[in-house]
């Protein structure tokens, strides 16, 4: 009995904090602040909207019309087009942190996460219906079409920035400071990973080589 | 505008699918026809023209055979054929659809000037009265002769203040329209075409290519040292190659002066199609441009784009193009969409080793090879005659009947774009136009798409407007009811009167 009034309770705290990305993205300074401060968000949620993300990009490639978007599917492949989204999240989420723990930010890796989850609300928020959308148009008024997508683009970007400043506790001038030497830091991190995977696969191929070698002597 | 959009949204794609489409996209095996879908992959197609014959000199009975014979004219069943290498001109009849004769050769005409005879002449042309034009290369003037080959005058080096006065004059290509005007490409002369008035006057350039200014350049050449300058690009219009006047009277004019990024960046046109004015009216609304090959990398030694050496325009306004890198025939509808493309370079019937000018004769094509010194014959077969009676019915107005010769066609060949859009044109002028946009968007035709679906959903909305204005009603009437009769509730509940009853 109380198991399940527990369940019930948290079901409920998980609904209220999607719902609470509604008025995130309305009201973004003080909906970010409370989403740390007050724990009105949760991790459940912020996944929840990243899969919907996710989701809405798959399905805008087949049901999007074909004035808009035509798809190559000899060569698509779907997980590097999902980890076209997810990769470059996750080296946002660790570049920023690890940037700004150095420079008194506040957020922690989770928080991080979290709010530019909350951030990207608007993406399937307008992208969804638009995709219905469009086809119901012509080319004439494709134009629509186009500034509405943007719209979607340009509202995540300003809410990331919002996020951050409310995360890390940073003025304007150092959130937006912090975002470009994010990008950076995420160049830096390609790098590092490149290098990484190469020298790796330099020396298995050596211990390859070495073997091969040996069992051809014996 | 919307291709912009539509390309945007297919780099976006590009990138985020992290690699492009690929450009290798051959087949190793590739039939001798193809055509372009609309990705620009290469699809295989049936033949849209084979090779009747293959005719050489001894196939002509000529004594003394071709030397590098330049340009070529077709009249009726005539075939002129300038061998430039024997500065003579060869007359063929055409007496049966594989049989052709031997009129008259002749090297000299008669006349009260100097210089009766000819000297590599590289383009000739018959009015319609019968006369003969002769671009007489190596004498540096235009002849115009009678049909009896009296001469009547000539055309010399126009005389423009533009013109270094020491430079030869080598009229390379002439056309003459109905009126008797004569337009003349020459060796040099960058201008664009000379035009001559039918009484010999000189009376300006006309069609000159744009000069494309890039300012990076222009900011370069400022600092560059003179020597530097030399070597760098100048800013001068290109040289065309050939022209072909249609029977509408304009002018096909091409050029090979491009390269594979000005073609790419649309900064430069391998064809025009050249108006009184001098205004390129080339219809381009193909996924492509008129440009032939559309991968340019290196396959069997033959590296760069197509570059057009001759182009000829048939009367349903299908117009040829000769690429002599390739040695490839690319023919393309009034839209500018490829129609086919065939061809090769090779010894084998319907490849060519320099082919140097394509004629046709209804829709048969002539190729005359330079170097080969023969003429090669194409007729159109059953799949290339349905597509141009496809083509003519819609053209006549028939759609019905269009439609069905374009499910023939389509029949012989489920890869050819034209027919899927040619079947849809024709279901659009019938107002069929749900099963019309079936076909548009197979092919990814958004344009015509648009046209129907524009037609559709204006008749979709008529049909159902009483349901339409029903659910918009009740979206508007439903919350408002509900809203007052929460009201009416609300204001019994705190009314005095039920208050002080209880």
């Amino acid at each position: 009995m109380i198991a399940s009034l527990l369940k019930r309770e948290k079901y409920q705290h998980y609904i209220d904090s999607l719902k609470f990305a509604l008025y995130c993205i309305t009201h973004p300074f003080d909906g970010f602040w409370d989403l740390t401060h007050e724990k009105r968000g949760t991790y459940a949620a912020a996944n929840t909207i990243l899969i919907l993300t996710l989701l809405v990009r798959v399905m805008k490639l087949r049901y999007t019309s074909f004035i808009f978007l035509n798809v190559y599917w000899e060569e698509l492949n779907i997980f590097l087009y999902l980890a076209s989204v997810v990769f470059p999240l996750a080296l946002w989420v660790v570049g920023n942190w690890g940037l700004t723990t150095l420079f008194d930010g506040k957020g922690r890796l989770g928080q991080v996460y979290m709010a530019t989850c909350y951030a990207i609300t608007p993406y399937p928020l307008i992208q969804f219906p638009l995709m219905i959308f469009s086809n119901f148009v012509t080319v004439d008024e494709a134009e629509f079409y186009a500034v509405l997508s943007y719209i979607s683009l340009l509202w995540a970007a300003l809410l990331i920035v919002a996020a951050m400043s409310q995360i890390h506790e940073y003025t304007m001038r150092k959130t937006l400071l912090f975002i470009v030497f994010s990008l950076f830091a995420m160049l830096v991190i390609i790098f590092i990973l490149m290098l990484f995977f190469s020298m790796i696969t330099q020396g298995i191929a050596y211990f390859i080589s070495l073997g091969r070698e040996i069992l051809f002597r014996l | 505008m919307k291709m912009r959009i539509k390309k945007m949204g297919l780099l976006m794609l590009c990138v985020m699918l992290f690699a492009g489409f690929s450009m290798t996209a051959y087949a190793t095996d590739r039939s001798y026809t193809y055509n372009y879908d609309w990705w620009g992959d290469v699809q295989d197609s049936p033949d849209v023209y084979t090779v009747c014959n293959v005719y050489t000199s001894a196939d002509f009975g000529l004594d003394v055979s071709l030397k590098s014979p330049e340009g070529m004219f077709v009249k009726g069943n005539m075939v002129y054929i300038c061998d430039t290498g024997n500065n003579r001109i060869v007359e063929l009849e055409r007496v049966s659809t594989e049989e052709f004769e031997v009129r008259r050769i002749y090297d000299s005409f008669n006349g009260d000037i100097e210089n009766t005879t000819f000297s590599s002449p590289s383009d000739i042309a018959v009015s319609e009265e019968g006369d003969i034009y002769i671009a007489d290369k190596g004498n540096s003037r235009i002849l115009k002769l009678d049909k009896d080959l009296n001469y009547l005058m000539q055309f010399d080096k126009p005389v423009d203040s533009s013109l270094d006065p020491e430079t030869n004059f080598t009229p390379n290509k002439i056309v003459v329209d109905t009126a008797g005007r004569v337009y003349c490409i020459a060796t040099g002369i960058n201008k664009g075409l000379i035009k001559y008035e039918n009484d010999g006057v000189f009376s300006g350039f006309v069609g000159a290519t744009k000069v494309k200014y890039d300012w990076m350049d222009y900011i370069w050449k400022k600092f560059a040292t003179q020597e530097q300058r030399a070597q760098m690009e100048s800013f001068v219009p290109t040289e065309y190659d050939n022209i072909y006047m249609d029977y509408e009277g304009f002018v096909y004019a091409v050029t090979s002066s491009v390269t594979r990024d000005s073609l790419r960046n649309e900064e430069a046109q391998a064809i025009r199609k050249l108006n009184l004015m001098g205004n390129d009216i080339l219809v381009r609304n193909g996924e492509f441009d008129v440009y032939g090959d559309l991968y340019m990398g290196n396959g069997g030694g033959y590296e760069g784009p197509s570059y057009f050496q001759d182009v000829t325009t048939m009367d349903n306004d299908v117009y040829v193009c000769l690429d002599r890198n390739r040695s490839r025939l690319f023919g393309y509808n009034d839209q500018g969409k490829l129609v086919f493309a065939c061809g090769g370079n090779g010894n084998m019937d319907g490849y060519f080793r320099r082919p140097s000018a394509v004629e046709h004769m209804g829709y048969d094509l002539l190729v005359l090879d330079s170097q080969d010194c023969s003429l090669t014959l194409f007729l159109p077969t059953e799949f290339g005659s349905l597509v141009y009676q496809a083509m003519d019915q819609f053209e006549q107005g028939d759609y019905d009947a269009s439609g069905e010769t374009w499910q023939k066609v389509m029949d012989l060949n489920g890869n050819y774009d034209l027919a899927y859009i040619g079947i849809g044109r024709s279901l659009l002028r019938q107002e069929r136009y749900r099963e019309a946009m079936d076909y548009f968007e197979l092919k990814y035709d958004d344009e015509n798409y648009s046209k129907a679906y524009k037609q559709y959903r204006k008749e979709w909305v008529e049909e159902h407007i009483v349901i339409i204005i029903i659910v918009v009603l009740a979206a508007f009437l439903i919350p408002l009811s509900i809203g007052r009769v929460k009201a009416i509730k609300h204001e019994m509940e705190i009314a005095d009167i039920f208050k002080y009853r209880s």
